[in-house]
């Protein structure tokens, strides 16, 4: 624990895509070893939140300070950040023309100067950790979804992140699926890794998280424990969307 | 409502409609009136061609001849013709004792082919690598000479086959790098990088390749101070290679467009820099999916390079016509439809290996998908 420092502070953070207004006056701090899960209706702004932290998305106004380093047009800090921040994708978006084994060695070996020997074995390790050592030699065309995000997981583990960056794994997995990556998920939590979790699988929220972030129209509104978020969400907007969670689960 | 409990079923085989020859040929060519129709008509014209072919250009040809008197008949080929004037086809007008050195870089050439066509292994990567250095650097040295007590020979004296190779390969990779940086340039968020590589890319396309290469031949020196002491030929290729970049570029960006946003965004989130993103990550598969498009490019630039005809050089095509000048050979016209069917053979052959090589390319890549 760094003791009250967060890891991870947005003050007054806005943006914009053209103009509409996307992100309205975020405050947020994030302690070391913090779960948070980010919850709203679509559009309402909680992957782009998350995509600033490692500037995939500029804010326009306001400050964002990760790990000590704040994020502006500085390129040195920018990759700094994006060094210490590891980020999974709904897509997975895991490189098509390499081997699963490859996908985890390039990002080692490429930015952290890595030998490609010792990189290798640390990508198994972490392969092996997401239960998925022995597709090391195929393409990720050949695994299924649940495995191309496990691979995709160990590939941001790899670079040994100090923050984690999760937007909405589980939502373009078929339902069988899903438990195989929350798994993993739970299992890094209980390891202590800071994570952020654009998700709406309740479950996930109530094993893992430490605070619940409820968005709307670009704001947070409101921020509980996860079990007094969805028993007893306070603002009627919230009710709304749990109601409209639940009745789909 | 009872509960339905159904046994999950034994896999069985595909039925066999497709079996065996004749299943084959009813499945395919005679499944319907329309159908069976179609095959004897096409039947019928597949044969009358071939044929033709086989008489004209086989039974009926005259092989052998030094002059238009070896070939009186119309009624077959007058390979004679081509017989007689390889040498000026295949070597232009290089001096006679030096063919040497061109059959060298030809050489040259065919092991290069052959490095990247067939396979050696673990020895593959570093013999195509060796080629791709030593190649161009070796047809500079022998073609042009001035080196190493080789005789300089101007490349305005280069011709035929020779010529049309040359031009060609100099556009072809000359073109490849420079439409590559154009393309990044393009979608580059400099503004003003993107600005000028595509106004660059839109005028050479918007111009006339006759234009261009008139430009740059007989315009140049005006604009130019010092413009006459590049060479003609010279001038020649990089205006070939600047108005093909233009397209090389259009068919890489096409390939970095097919290229969906996430790739980016897990590149740049694993922290890899601009140029590590593009390298590794990026343009290998955009290059993979460009190349039926580039290899598309490729064989119109090799068909295009007879445009230097218009300039006064005699690539394949300007030889074949200057030979038919020759009064030795003025004779009745299936002369001039021989030395057509010559040189369209002779194009065919170069576009369709092309051709054959980028489906190959694409089946491997499909497999590694």
């Amino acid at each position: 624990m760094t003791g009250d420092t967060p890891i991870i502070s947005f003050a007054k953070v806005n943006k914009w895509f053209g103009d509409f207004h996307v992100l309205r006056d975020i405050d947020l701090e994030v302690a070391t070893r913090e779960r948070i899960v980010v919850c709203g209706p679509s559009g309402s702004g909680k992957s782009t939140m998350i995509r600033c932290i490692n500037r995939l998305e500029e804010h326009q106004e306001g400050t964002i300070i990760v790990d000590g380093i704040e994020l502006n047009d500085d390129l040195k800090h920018i990759d700094k950040i994006r060094s210490e921040v590891g980020m999974v994708f709904q897509s997975f978006n895991l490189f098509p023309h390499m081997s699963v084994l490859d996908n985890l060695v390039i990002g080692q070996h490429l930015v952290r100067r890595i030998p490609k020997k010792q990189a290798e074995e640390v990508a198994m390790t972490y392969l092996d950790r997401v239960k998925i050592a022995d597709q090391a030699d195929k393409y990720p065309g050949q695994l299924s979804g649940g495995q191309q995000q496990r691979v995709a997981i160990a590939r941001s583990l790899c670079m040994k992140p100090r923050i984690m960056l999760f937007d909405e794994v589980t939502s373009a997995l078929d339902p069988e699926m899903v438990k195989e990556v929350l798994d993993v998920m739970v299992d890094l939590a209980k390891e202590g890794m800071t994570m952020l979790v654009v998700t709406h699988e309740m479950g996930f929220a109530r094993t893992v998280a430490d605070r619940v972030i409820f968005m709307d129209e670009g704001q947070i509104v409101e921020e509980n424990s996860p079990d007094a978020f969805f028993d007893n969400p306070a603002s009627d907007r919230a009710k709304t969307f749990i109601g409209q969670v639940l009745h789909h689960l | 409502m009872k509960p339905v409990q159904n046994p999950i079923r034994p896999q069985r085989p595909a039925p066999l409609q497709s079996a065996g020859v004749i299943g084959w040929l009813r499945a395919n060519l005679f499944s319907s009136w329309f159908n069976t129709l179609l095959t004897l008509v096409l039947a019928w014209a597949a044969y009358e061609i071939l044929s033709f072919v086989i008489s004209w250009g086989f039974i009926n040809a005259v092989w052998f001849g030094d002059s238009a008197k070896a070939c009186p008949n119309g009624n077959g080929a007058c390979w004679a013709f081509v017989t007689d004037r390889w040498r000026l086809f295949v070597y232009g007008l290089y001096p006679n004792d030096l063919y040497w050195r061109v059959n060298i870089v030809y050489a040259l050439a065919a092991l290069t082919i052959i490095s990247f066509v067939f396979s050696f292994g673990a020895f593959n990567k570093l013999f195509r690598i060796a080629m791709v250095i030593i190649f161009p650097i070796g047809a500079y040295i022998f073609l042009v000479g001035g080196w190493f007590g080789l005789k300089h020979i101007s490349p305005e004296e280069f011709g035929g086959l020779l010529l049309t190779l040359v031009i060609a390969t100099t556009a072809i990779f000359g073109s490849i790098p420079l439409g590559l940086i154009l393309a990044l340039g393009r979608t580059s968020e400099l503004p003003v990088v993107s600005r000028v590589c595509t106004y660059f890319i839109e005028f050479w396309r918007g111009v006339p390749h006759i234009v261009v290469i008139v430009m740059f031949v007989a315009l140049l020196p005006i604009f130019v101070p010092d413009g006459n002491k590049i060479d003609i030929v010279v001038r020649a290729f990089i205006a070939f290679a600047a108005f093909n970049s233009a397209y090389m570029a259009e068919v890489f960006r096409g390939g970095l467009q097919s290229i969906p946003n996430g790739q980016f965004e897990a590149s740049k989130s694993i922290g890899l820099s601009y140029w590590k993103m593009m390298g590794y990550i990026i343009l290998p598969q955009a290059i993979r999916n460009a190349v039926p498009a580039l290899v598309n490019t490729c064989i119109s630039i090799f068909k295009e390079t007879t445009i230097v005809l218009l300039i006064g050089f005699s690539d394949l095509l300007g030889i074949i016509q200057l030979s038919l000048e020759d009064p030795k050979w003025l004779g009745p016209p299936h002369i001039f439809s021989s030395a057509y069917t010559f040189a369209a053979l002779i194009y065919f052959v170069f576009t369709f290996g092309m051709s054959k090589y980028s489906v190959r390319l694409e089946n491997k890549s499909n497999v590694e998908h």
